[in-house]
This record gives structure tokens, sequence and C-alpha cells, in this order.
């Protein structure tokens, strides 16, 4: 009843589930340093090593050589070397002499031939030189396959097949070719090239199905760290249109602007699809209103009162917050007209996993200071948009208050500033998508609150926000935002035809 | 205090002992002593009771490999032949892939036989599969066969039970010992131990059965398949039940469980136990014990009480309100709740010890359930628990992705088991893990295309790539007249000025022979025509002169500004797995006729870009010739513009999203006509659309198009300032 780690399982032998497969361990991987090689052409196109082939399987071979001449290229033992040369080391063809394994980095393809065990040490050689394995071995169960996808590090061929090998790894798509080389490297780095790698993965396969629930995924398993680097995978993967009749949140974080306040939330009751309205009170000192001062509304209105004047306030994921939508509105934004809001709503639907808002920004890379410039002029291009007023998915609040990475969080915190570059790095970094810019560029604050907000446009508030872009980009390790050239209108927005038949007449008027 | 005591002295002993072995010196050759890791490594294994521990290759022999010369590899191909058949099946050994060779995969149905009922299920399986592009009609053809009888409930005791199929297979000159043969089975054996027996020798065929013991499944042969009811939809299929994405993801309840207890029998086991982690609260699991004649018999003191509480929930009300569904084995190892929780987002908690997960050579199932052990019940309430939110939320939705990818209906069912077979054929040219557990799922990523994830419009993101950055105009001309009309000229021009394009294809579709290559504007963009053979469908013929991922399908008439080509393929690339074009149309619901509408009117709303002028990736000339069945193919043909719906229709089915209409500098000459005159031909026309709009969508088996509110423009489109600032400032010309 032990379970067998074994290095030579074919499809008979092997208990699915029970048993791992696990490679035959080479000695040259400890002995021998090979630096990965880089893409590019390389001399052979099918190399084959192996020095103990049965008469058969090197008579086909031998045929593919006379058919496709030097770039098959087939070693043997040498017969005639010095003394005190390992013969392990040295491979030949006729009288050249070739190193070995070096010789495998020569190759793009290197046969994987079973001899009398069907497991082979040769794997583990062609696998630390970026070689392609082609497998060769009917019934073979490869190496821990019960979790590493060999299809994208190898190429497997019947053994009856063998005379059509040149034809079917040239039918291999060039890019593939460098993926599958990249592939295998890492596959010999990971799990192939100490004993102790070689343990440690056979352990964790056990480990997975005793607790399958909290195991490894394909992804950890397989994807080389350059693509686990590269790649996003969108926590809302799903291609799902939110049912209209859901509605949205609209959270208004405000400190003392009461009047301000007022008139946004009697502007944005207007919206049809507002479900409710939340108002984050971060003001310590004061008491909001009194109930009885609020602007009477046709849907739920809720105060909550926080513990401490910060901006992350705003993106914290509450309860009340029963909609997958979150509309974000600063208390003075009073410019959106309700056509221009509901039809937010009506893109974020169409994008639910991206920020979908109104004043665009941009992130420019300055070649003489050789850092990121933060950007709010008149521009053909977009990649950020500003929170102050935005529809996004809950779950980015989620993203934003517990898994932030670095110590963005608190240094937006403490800096009272740029919480909303913050949440455009955080959604561009997790999806690998754009922001949505919505309807045409215009003044947002009220005439009187400029005159209050001047810091909007002061120097030195550009400055900072330039600086956040560079803090922002260190900590994320990239620059995830993405720029693009298009903003979302409504259908017929600006079409010769009569207003009072298109849906969102009113956008657009100030 | 003891224990403690005695692990301190044999640690103390250990320890000591050590020392004595190996004495001082050579402790620092543990790697843990040593400190020097990188040195550490490069010699591993170093071990330093070399001396105790016998080496059984040296590096020679390991390279060296044995002897050689024994056996002949090709006799013991010939041998192992003999020697694995029946229970030890592998395709290498019981499939004769010869026959697969000439005319690639071909299914062959038997002929139904007039006397031999078939069940609902099995009638809609050979439908999926006469419906599917490997069918052919003639077994000479062919590279797998499936039986006429009835193979689905080999429970003796049931009334669709097939008597003497052992007797009537060897009838059949095709049969050939099963080989090549694939058989379909839901249900085996009978009570009381309900063994994995179907009554029959299968012989060498393949077997895709329910509810598979792994002990009996033969891996890479066999598929284990789910269990469906005679009521799972031929075609389409419901949708799962998943339609937003709440955070927290829990539902009311966070596990629950709801059917029968078995008081005796197999199974009883698993099922005698569940009533323990019901709380009443959010984890419900209620049992009954009425089942069978004689339930009253067997039944024990919990029976009264836990059968009334049984009647206070509902099943589905609690389907769709939990997180977690308990999925344990029945008698058999499947159940139709598998699917059901599938289907519901209620991710099954599985307590079916040895089952075979249903398409497990394909489908990675730890992305979508939790694998329980039926041993270790009580673990699942703590288990589940632990599960972080994100998890939870892609579980939920990786469920709603299977469903619908492999799952919804028959046809789906019946096709992922083909194509997992066909996958085994030319491994090289099969798909990989990635393509079957990512969307839009392994049916429609065709390995013939590619297998590079790379080339396909789907995984640019999960494959860290982008799209190419030009694309390949391609122009279809059929008008008879023999020189070059003035669009089509204007036409060349304003693309071959596109700093995005790199070439231009002139698919040829007239009567007459091309002009002569001196006729042709004179650009630097290269330009070639093909000649097409005059039927519509060449437009979205996959040509293998297409280089680039993107395609921008024109017609001759077709009026565009070098501004707006640029503006739409900058806004494809955001978006490569739609289409991205100008005139647009929509599809709406007519209730007083009860039929889908189609009007080319000036909308609020947009579902179909029309492909006379439209940016899309090349994969979909692919999945549109290889894809669908050349019946769908010659429906769309025979009326006006319905291949333009069907593109757009089998776009919408894949991404589930609607295409993308961009900034049109002035209307597509088609639209105006139309909307001044709606003259009779017009009318006709129109009714052909939604002819076809109707037809499309029972045979998708439910309407895939998808409405948009929103056009994608210019950042600064129309906005008050200075043209100088703008970047494609002839677009509001």
């Amino acid at each position: 009843r032990a379970l067998l780690a074994g290095g030579g399982f074919s499809t008979w032998t092997y208990r699915q589930g029970y048993d791992v497969s696990i490679p035959v361990y080479s000695p040259l991987s400890g002995e021998v340093d090979l630096p990965e090689r880089g893409p590019g052409p390389r001399r052979y196109f099918i190399l084959s090593s192996q020095m103990a082939l049965h008469p058969e399987y090197r008579s086909e071979l031998e045929a593919l050589q006379a058919e496709n001449g030097e770039s098959v290229l087939i070693l043997d033992k040498c017969t005639n070397l010095s003394d005190g040369v390992p013969a392990v080391r040295k491979r030949c063809h006729k009288n050249q002499v070739f190193d070995y394994p070096q010789v495998l980095q020569e190759s793009t393809f290197c046969v994987v031939i079973r001899g009398a065990r069907l497991g082979q040490a040769v794997l583990s050689d062609v696998l630390q030189a970026g070689c392609v394995p082609v497998i060769i071995a009917d019934s073979y169960i490869l190496p821990f396959s019960e979790v590493l996808d060999w299809k994208r590090a190898s190429v497997v061929i019947p053994e009856e097949k063998m005379p059509e090998m040149y034809s079917i790894l040239q039918s291999v798509p060039q890019r593939q070719i460098e993926e599958m080389q990249r592939q295998a490297r890492w596959f010999w780095e990971a799990y192939f090239q100490s004993m102790k790698a070689v343990a440690l993965a056979t352990l964790q396969i056990i480990n997975d199905r005793i607790y399958p629930y909290a195991a490894i995924s394909y992804e950890e398993w397989n994807d080389p760290p350059a693509v686990k680097w590269s790649s996003v995978s969108n926590p809302l993967f799903l291609p799902l249109i939110p049912p209209q009749s859901q509605g949205f949140t609209a959270i208004v974080l405000t400190y003392d602007r009461v009047e301000s306040l007022f008139r946004v939330i009697t502007e944005v009751s207007k919206v049809p699809s507002l479900s409710k309205l939340l108002v984050v009170w971060n003001n310590q000192n004061k008491n909001p209103p009194e109930d009885s001062l609020w602007p009477k509304i046709r849907v739920p209105l809720k105060v909550v009162r926080t513990a401490e004047n910060k901006l992350s306030n705003r993106f914290f994921p509450y309860d009340e917050i029963e909609t997958e939508a979150v509309l974000a509105i600063d208390d003075d934004i009073i410019m959106l007209t309700s056509d221009e809001l509901q039809f937010g709503y009506e893109v974020w639907r169409e994008f639910p996993d991206r920020l979908v808002g109104y004043p665009g920004r941009l992130h420019l890379w300055d070649h003489e200071m050789n850092k990121w410039k933060y950007e709010s002029e008149w521009t053909n291009e977009v990649s950020m948009v500003l929170t102050g007023a935005a529809f996004y998915h809950k779950y980015f609040n989620y993203l934003y208050t517990y898994k932030m990475p670095g110590d963005i969080k608190n240094w937006v915190d403490a800096h009272m500033n740029c919480e909303d570059i913050a949440m455009n790095f955080l959604v561009a970094n997790v999806t690998g998508k754009s922001v949505i810019k919505v309807t045409p560029r215009k003044k947002f604050k009220c005439p009187e609150c400029t005159a209050i907000d001047g810091l909007s446009l002061d120097q030195t508030h550009m400055v900072e926000r330039s600086e956040c872009i560079n803090k922002f980009a260190s900590v994320f390790g990239t620059m995830p935002l993405k720029v693009v050239e298009h903003r979302a209108d409504p259908v017929l927005y600006k079409d010769d035809f009569p207003e009072k038949l298109k849906s969102f007449p009113n956008i657009g008027s100030l | 205090m003891q224990t403690r005591k005695k692990y301190i002295f044999l640690t103390f002993l250990a320890s000591w002992l050590l020392l004595f072995f190996f004495g001082g010196d050579k402790l620092r050759h543990f790697a843990f002593f040593s400190g020097r890791k990188a040195e550490a490594r490069r010699n591993w294994p170093h071990w330093t009771d070399r001396s105790l521990l016998k080496s059984f290759a040296d590096p020679e022999e390991l390279q060296s490999d044995g002897d050689p010369s024994l056996p002949s590899p090709r006799e013991r191909r010939a041998a192992r032949l003999s020697v694995y058949k029946n229970s030890r099946c592998r395709m290498e050994t019981c499939f004769d892939f010869s026959r697969c060779q000439k005319h690639g995969f071909k299914v062959f149905t038997y002929p139904r036989e007039r006397d031999q009922p078939l069940s609902e299920s099995y009638s809609k399986i050979l439908a999926s599969v006469e419906r599917s592009r490997y069918y052919t009609p003639h077994p000479e053809e062919a590279c797998l066969f499936i039986l006429s009888i009835d193979t689905l409930d080999r429970d003796h005791l049931s009334s669709q039970y097939v008597r003497d199929v052992d007797e009537k297979i060897r009838g059949f000159p095709l049969w050939n010992g099963g080989r090549n043969h694939l058989i379909f089975n839901l249900y085996s054996g009978t009570w009381p131990n309900y063994t994995e027996d179907l009554g029959f020798d299968i012989g060498q065929a393949i077997l895709a059965k329910a509810s598979f013991y792994t002990e009996s499944f033969r891996p890479g042969f066999d598929i284990s398949i789910p269990l469906f009811s005679k009521d799972h939809p031929q075609r389409g299929g419901e949708k799962g039940w998943l339609y937003q994405d709440s955070l927290p993801p829990k539902k009311k309840y966070l596990l629950v469980f709801k059917g029968k207890r078995y008081l005796t029998g197999i199974g009883s086991g698993t099922r005698n136990a569940l009533h323990h982690i019901h709380n009443g609260q959010d984890i419900v699991s209620l049992t009954t014990c009425k089942h069978g004649k004689d339930w009253q018999k067997h039944k024990d003191t919990r029976c009264d009480k836990d059968n009334v509480d049984y009647e206070k929930f509902d099943y589905q009300e609690l389907l769709h309100n939990s997180t977690f569904c308990i999925v344990p084995r029945g008698r058999r190892l499947g159940s139709f709740r598998f699917l059901e929780a599938l289907q519901a987002a209620c991710v099954p908690v599985l307590l079916s010890d040895g089952w075979e997960l249903p398409f497990a050579e394909a489908i990675d199932w730890g992305k979508a359930a939790v694998v329980g052990s039926e041993r270790l019940l009580l673990q699942i309430p703590s288990a589940v628990r632990c599960i972080p939110p994100e998890r939870v939320l892609a579980f939920q939705q990786q469920t709603q992705f299977l469903w619908d990818a492999y799952f919804s209906s028959v046809d789906k069912i019946v096709h992922t088991t083909l194509e997992i077979i066909k996958d085994r054929l030319l491994p090289h040219r099969s798909r990989s893990r990635f393509l079957w557990n990512t969307l839009p799922g392994g049916l429609l990523a065709l390995p013939e295309f590619s297998t590079h994830p790379g080339d396909f419009p789907f995984y640019y993101l999960q494959h860290g790539s982008s799209p190419s950055e030009k694309f390949t105009a391609f122009i279809r001309a059929t008008s008879p007249a023999s020189s070059l009309s003035q669009p089509i000229l204007r036409l060349i021009q304003a693309v071959s000025a596109s700093q995005y394009c790199a070439q231009i294809l002139v698919l040829w579709s007239c009567e007459k022979p091309p002009p002569p290559s001196g006729k042709w504007p004179q650009t630097t963009m290269p330009l070639t025509v093909i000649q097409g053979r005059g039927k519509l469908s060449d437009r979205f013929f996959p040509s293998a002169a297409i280089q680039t991922d993107a395609v921008l399908s024109l017609d001759e008439h077709t009026s565009l500004s070098t501004s707006e080509v640029d503006f739409a393929f900058v806004v494809w690339r955001s978006f490569p797995e739609r289409i991205v074009g100008f005139p647009a149309r929509s599809h709406f619901w007519d209730p007083e006729q009860r039929r889908w509408g189609y009007t080319s009117r000036w909308t609020n709303e947009l579902s179909i870009v029309l492909t006379a002028a439209a940016f899309y990736h090349r994969y979909y000339h692919s999945l549109f010739t290889e894809y669908l069945p050349a019946g769908l193919r010659e429906l769309a043909g025979g009326l006006a513009a319905c291949e333009d719906i069907l593109m757009n229709v089998l776009v919408a089915a894949i991404t589930k999203l609607p295409p993308i209409k961009v900034t049109q500098r002035k209307q597509h000459k088609e639209t105006v006509p139309q909307q001044v005159k709606g003259t009779v031909a017009g009318g006709r026309h129109f009714s052909q659309q939604q002819d076809c709009l109707n037809q499309l969508a029972d045979w998708f088996g439910s309407m895939p198009l998808v409405s948009s509110q929103l056009r994608l423009d210019p950042v600064l489109f129309k906005d008050q300032v200075s043209v100088l600032r703008k970047k494609y400032p002839r677009l509001e010309k």
C-alpha cells in the first residue's frame, strides 16, 4: 500500500492519483553550470545525444538525417578519447567531438528516446539546456505529470510516428518554440535541478492531494516567473453585464462643506438608477447635521461616521454597499447632469471590471527628468480617471482596503493626496485593462469652489501628483496604467438626430 | 511535563549518537551547519554518509541505460498489442489511429433500427453527434463509431434496459471487437451494489460513462461524463445563475445539502453522516429516510424528526442561496446534484471518494470545486470557512464558465467528449490545459488554428502579450464591372495611407477576371488579389495570406477615411476579442409577433456591427469556417445579409459581449436610403434578416447578441478646444 515515487512509470504500472512520477535525476545537473540561453536561431533543428539507443531507433534517426541533412545531428559515444577525459561529458559524430551537455543548447529540439527503462536521465539535461524535449517513449508517464502541463514544454511523438518527426516538429509555430524553451528551462530549475527540488515537488504533490482545497494552482506550478510577472488574472474574469435593476450606491466623502454636499445629494438623487446614498462623514470634530436638515430624497440615505479623517475611508467596503456598482463622488461635484451620471452607470455595466469616470488624466514619461509625470491638460489620451466622480466595482474597495501592495495605503492617508491615483494603479494592475472615460470634458467643480480649492491649480499640487505616480510605480514594480485614445459617448452623441429621441440628450451641455 | 522531559532526553541522545557516528569534523558537511549555501547546492546530493548509502547507478550507467539490444522496440510494440487489451486498453493498444489518417476525425453513427427504442437522452446524444462538424454518414471514412443501441441505462431492473446487447453487437460487421467505438453510459450495475458492470462486453471500445470509478477507469482512454437528466436541453442550454459578482461573495447559507439518507446499502455510510454537520444556521444539511417502498422497515430513531425538518426547506431555495453545496455520492458516485450546483454557482463540495471527475482529462476541477473526502466529512465546515472571499469569487465564476462551456446542453457534453478524443490523435496539435480551463474554453479554441495562446484573441492578458501592431485590409469585390470602380479605388487609397496597415487583400468574387496589376492604384502597400469562389462565405475564408492578428473587413462600396481607420484600429487593440466597426444595427424582441426583430434605424442601442467596415481578429475567420457546421453556413448564405449577422452572433456567443461602434465621419452608404425609402425591396431584404436572426437564435438555442448603449469616440471628440490639439480632427467634419 506504499506510495511509490518512481522514475519510469508506464501507464500500466502507474496508479493515478496515488503514485508520483518523478524524474530520473541527472548527476550532471549539479556538476555543470549551463546558463540559460536566450531565444534565437540555433544551429540544429533536431539533436539526438543518447549513447545507448536501440539500433532500430538509431536507424530511424539516421533515415531522418539522410532526408533532412545537417539540421539533424545524431551523436553517439566517442570511441577514441584520450585518457582522463570523462566519456560522459563528450559526444561524437563521426570524428567530430562535442561537449556534453553544452551541445544540447545548439539545438531547437532534443529527442528523448526510451531505453531499457522508460525514464531517461537525459530528459533533465535537455531541459537544463533549454532545448525542447521530443519524447519518444510510448506509455511513459512524464515526471510530475499530475501537476505539470508537459504540452507547454515538450512534444510527445508516438514511437510509430518517428519517421514523421521532422514534419511534425516543423508545424510548431516559432513563437511557441521559444515559449517551450523557456518553459523547459523553468521546469528544470523548479523541479529537476537537485534531489532536493525533486523531493520537495513530490511532497508538495502528496500534500495537495491531502488538502486539495489548499492546493497549489495550475498557474503556480506551470507559469515561469517571467509569465507570472507579465500576465494578469482578472479577479472579475467572467463576462457578466450586471442587471440594470441592481442600481448603484453613491458614496460621498465629506468633511464640512454641508451646503455643497446637500446640492450634490439633491443632484445625484435625480439619477434613475441610484439605489442608495452613503455619506462618509470624515470630520471627527463636528457632528453631521440633524436628520431633519438633510435633503429628502427617494432612496435610502445613510451617514457613516469615521474614526479618523483618512482618505482611504472613501474606499472602505462598507456593508451598507449592497450593489456591485459604486459611484464615488466628491462633495463639490455638482456639474454632472443626471443623464451623464445615468449614462456613466450604463457604461460601467458594460465594463464592470474597470474604472469608469468623467475627468480623465494621463501619465507621461519625462525624458529630461527620467521619471513619470502627471498630466491634466487637454490631451488626446487618458490613462486614469479621477475618483471625484467615477463608477467602479465594490470588489475594488475590498482590494484597496485589504490588498493594496506595500505602504501605499498608509502613505496616501499620511499625505492626504493621490488616493485616486492609487485606485487607478490598483485596478489597472489587477485587471490589465484601461479606464473608460465617459462624456466630453468640462469644468467639474462649481465656480465658487475653485477659489477655495485653488490647490488643484497649484503647481506644487502637480509636482506632488507626479511624485505619487513615481512612488506607486516603484511599489508595484511596474507601470500598470494603460493609455487609450478613446472615451465613451452615447451611440447617437452629436449625431444629426432629434434630441428628444435620444436616450441621453443632456450630455456635455455645460 | 513528563513527555517534554522525555523528548529533551531523546534529542540529546540522538545528537550524541550522531556525533559518535560521524565524528566532529564531518558535521560541517551538513548543509545546515555549513552556511555555504551556493556551494552546497551545486554539489547536491552531497551525502555525508555516502559510505553507508549505496548508489544504484553511476553517471555512465544512467546514460547507457541497460542493454539496448533486447527486446526490439518493434517487437515490444507488437507484443503489447496482445497483452494490453480490454480492461487494460490504452489508445496506443486498442485504438486504430490509421483509420483517422485519411479523412481526419470523422464520426459515424450506426443507422437506427426501427424496432429498437431509444431513450430521450440517447436520441439527443446521437443528434448531437450528427449535428457536429465531425459527423459522417459513410462508415469507410469514419475514425470513430457510435452504436445505435441505447447503452445509457444498464440497470437490468430499468425499463430502458436493452437486452441481448452482446448478441447484437457481435452481428455488426463494423464492430471489430469494439475498436474505435465509443460507448455512452449513464447508469451501470444494479441494486444492491451498483457495480461498474454494463451487462455486455465492450471489448476495446472507449467508454464514456457517468459515475466512473477511478479503479475501472482506463486513463487516457475512457472518458468520465457527467450524469444528466432526460430533460437536459439538446442545445443552447440554460444560463448559469450567477448574474453578479457580489462582495462579500458569501450568500445566506454557507453550506447546504438536502437529499435522501440511505438506511442501508452502498453509499449509506456517507449519507448517514451528513446530518452531523447541520447547525440550522449557516449550514443546512437535511436528510429524509423516505425513499424506496420499504423505508419504514429500516427506519431508525432519527427518521421522524429528520423527515419533518426536511420538509421545512425548499431545495431550489437552498441552491440559490448557498455558497457551497455538498455533492455526496448516491448509490452511484455521480449525481444530478453535481450539474445543478454547477449551474447555480453553488461551489460543489464533493464527497464521492474514487470518482473520476467529469472530463478530468481536460478540466482542472481544483478551480471550481472543493474535493472533500467521505471519511473526513466533519472537517468540511471548517475547511470551507477558511476559503478567502477572493477565492470563493473565483470559484463561483469558474463554475459558471465550466457550466456554460462544457455542460449546459447535451451538445456541449457530447462535443467535449469528442474533442477530448480528437486531442489524443495528434498530441502535438492538441489543447493545453490552459486552453481548456480559460474562457472561452476548449471547444472554442481550435488547435488546428494554433496551439499557441498568443495567436488567439482571448488570452492576451493572461498570456502577457498584445495583439500585433498592424492590420490586413480585406476588401471584397463583387460588382460585375470589368474596370475598377471609383469607390474601391478611393477605399484602397484611404486604407493604404493608414500607418497601421500591413497589406491589402482583395477578394475578387466576380465572374470576370480581375483587372491586370497595372490597373490597380499604385501604393507602397503590398496588394494581393485572391480569386474567390463566388460564394458569400468566402468573405470569412481563413486565407493563409492574412498574417496579422487584425483584419479590416471591407466591402468595395464602403467609404472610409484614413483617420477613421486609424482610430478604429487603435480602439480594436484595446478590445481584440470583439468586432470593432462603423455601421451598426440592432436586434429587439417583438412581443406582438413573438419573434426577434432587426432594425437599421438610428437607435440608442446597437448589437450588430456590419462587417462591411469592421475590425476583428483573424481567428474569427477560422471559427466561422471550421467551427460552424456546414448546414448553418449554408442557411446563412441563403438569406440576405445573414452572414454578417451570423458573424456577429458567433462572436457574441463566444465573448458574451456586444460589438463596439466607433466614430464615423459620415453615415455609411447603406443606412441612408433605407431610412428614407423603405421600399418593398428593402422590406423583403429586411424580413430575410429577421428570418436569419430567428433561425440563428433557434440554432444556438438562445439569442446570443448583446446590446450596447455606447460609442467610442476620440478623447477630445467635438470638445471645445483648438483642432490643432486634436489627434483626429478629420473625424469631426
